[in-house]
């Protein structure tokens, strides 16, 4: 696989046992891949499954048909037949996820919040909290802001607390979900810019966009989920 | 992608019944160095059985327990001897009780709690002990001018966090939890999670953690094993049990879970 992403024919349905067995079919038969430098911009209306597809690849939502292939240190990786361990070693090196809401930790600082994948992947404290300290520069965080837990930060500091600990371990895969959702304009540049930039150095990105500027200035190609009956 | 990588430890077809009351059926997994394991599932699913049985504290009625022992050779625990398994719960693994009071010696002073696992393993000098002890203490948060109070007299935060010094202090690879977090204050609480997640990933431990919990399962774990009956019904990454739940058990824990 010369792709640093590829889909084949995934689907995904979900059983809600709480609700009488109903099951929803959510996605069928999706197939794209995303090579270095690509970025596809998943396109449909809400509750097509564009967050869906970006939950299955990082493994936060089970694949239940298809493969989800990914290259790792050269392998190739089926992210659908993958172990728990397998998954969290694609997480630490490979894949970095953007997701819609930062999900805070008690007491701990965003400072550390944003170092934390880096020392995870093995960077020594130094280093790890110099690079967090850029990044948060970079995102336009204020400094009184970085020893504080991020929990009473406002949505956009949050957002962008959040995009800082995505991007900081430079993975070559990145998933954004509507990275800039609740940015004001000046922030919003700032991430799409930074964002372009990491494209054009090499990184595969899938996302959503629904801002216009983002999709123009980051989007390389546009995938457009399939509508479905809704008589599933 | 390392996979020639011993586990720690693996457990395999482990099964108990107290009577005609089945406590576990068939329970195997691996644990790999620095891996966190929940297990989660309500009161009377067997997660307090699994731990006994994986500190050999309770004997399985079928199924063996294979550890890397730190000559690197995994050896089957149940052909090992009471001396020999003895050595391994004062060293090698650690057992962090609900009740810090099973887990502590109410009656003697906090460094004398700290410093006996180590005098277990030999250490003599007392100097070294109190310092050790001191330095540990200070890890968990705890003043070190309390070294010389008895457990009795600390609250219910600083008498969980003592018995986890207790227990890190000879250097475990494996420590067992079941239900650290749990009758503790929820501000208490987030400072001994915060502890619990440093300590855990700067030792690289190896923790499988009983809870009820699913916040404390999230915030600690890697990977989630639900029980129910004594069966464990679902495993994976702990977001995909958590947000993607297949069974129809752990969709209703999850859907159960309170939103503050």
């Amino acid at each position: 696989m010369t792709a640093s992403l590829e889909l084949r024919d995934v689907g995904k349905s979900f059983t809600m046992h709480l609700q009488g067995g109903l099951r929803l079919s959510v996605l069928s038969g999706i197939s794209f891949s995303v090579g270095a430098g690509d970025c596809v911009v998943l396109d449909g209306r809400s509750g097509l499954g564009k967050s869906t597809i970006l939950k299955m690849v990082f493994g936060n939502y089970r694949c239940d048909s298809g493969k989800i292939l990914v290259r790792h240190d050269g392998e190739t990786v089926d992210v659908a037949t993958a172990t728990p361990r397998q998954m969290l070693e694609l997480r630490r090196r490979t894949i970095g996820y953007v997701t819609q809401f930062l999900r805070a930790v008690p007491r701990v600082p965003a400072i550390d919040v944003v170092a934390e994948p880096l020392l995870l992947a093995g960077t020594s404290p130094e280093v790890a909290r110099n690079k967090a300290m850029e990044m948060l520069r970079q995102l336009n965080i204020p400094e009184t802001l970085w020893r504080i837990p991020p929990a009473t930060f406002s949505g956009g500091e949050q957002q962008r607390v959040n995009i800082a600990r995505a991007l900081i371990a430079e993975h070559p895969i990145l998933l954004l979900d509507e990275p800039t959702a609740s940015l004001d304009a000046e922030n919003r540049s700032r991430v799409v810019a930074l964002l372009a930039a990491r494209r054009a150095a090499g990184t595969a990105m899938v996302g959503t966009f629904h801002d216009g500027e983002a999709r123009s200035s980051v989007a390389t190609r546009i995938f457009s989920l399939p509508e479905r009956s809704e008589a599933a | 992608m390392s996979e020639d990588e011993q586990p720690l430890l693996i457990a395999e077809g482990l099964a108990k019944s107290f009577g005609r009351q089945v406590a576990c059926r068939d329970i195997s997994f691996s644990l790999y160095e620095g891996e966190v394991m929940a297990v989660v599932g309500e009161s009377g699913s067997g997660k307090s059985t699994l731990l006994r049985l994986l500190s050999m504290q309770t004997k399985p009625d079928a199924g063996c327990l294979r550890y890397r022992m730190r000559d690197g050779v995994t050896r089957d625990l149940g052909a090992l001897g009471e001396a020999e398994l003895r050595f391994l719960a004062r060293t090698d693994w650690g057992f962090v009780h609900q009740d810090p009071t099973l887990g502590l010696r109410m009656a003697v002073s906090a460094g004398a709690n700290v410093g006996e696992r180590l005098m277990a393993v030999g250490w003599r000098h007392y100097g070294e002990i109190r310092q050790t002890a001191k330095n540990w203490l200070d890890r968990v948060e705890i003043e070190t001018a309390r070294i010389d109070d008895r457990p009795d007299i600390y609250s219910g935060g600083m008498r969980q966090r003592l018995q986890i010094a207790r227990n890190l202090v000879t250097g475990p690879r494996l420590v067992l939890m079941d239900e650290p977090t749990s009758g503790l204050d929820v501000s208490v609480q987030a400072r001994l999670l915060d502890l619990l997640r440093h300590l855990v990933a700067a030792l690289k431990l190896s923790v499988v953690i009983v809870t009820h919990d699913l916040a404390v399962a999230r915030l600690l774990s890697h990977r989630i094993m639900v029980m129910k009956a004594g069966e464990v019904i679902e495993t994976g990454l702990t977001d995909q049990v958590l947000d993607d739940p297949h069974e129809p058990y752990t969709q209703l824990l999850v859907a159960s879970i309170l939103q503050p």
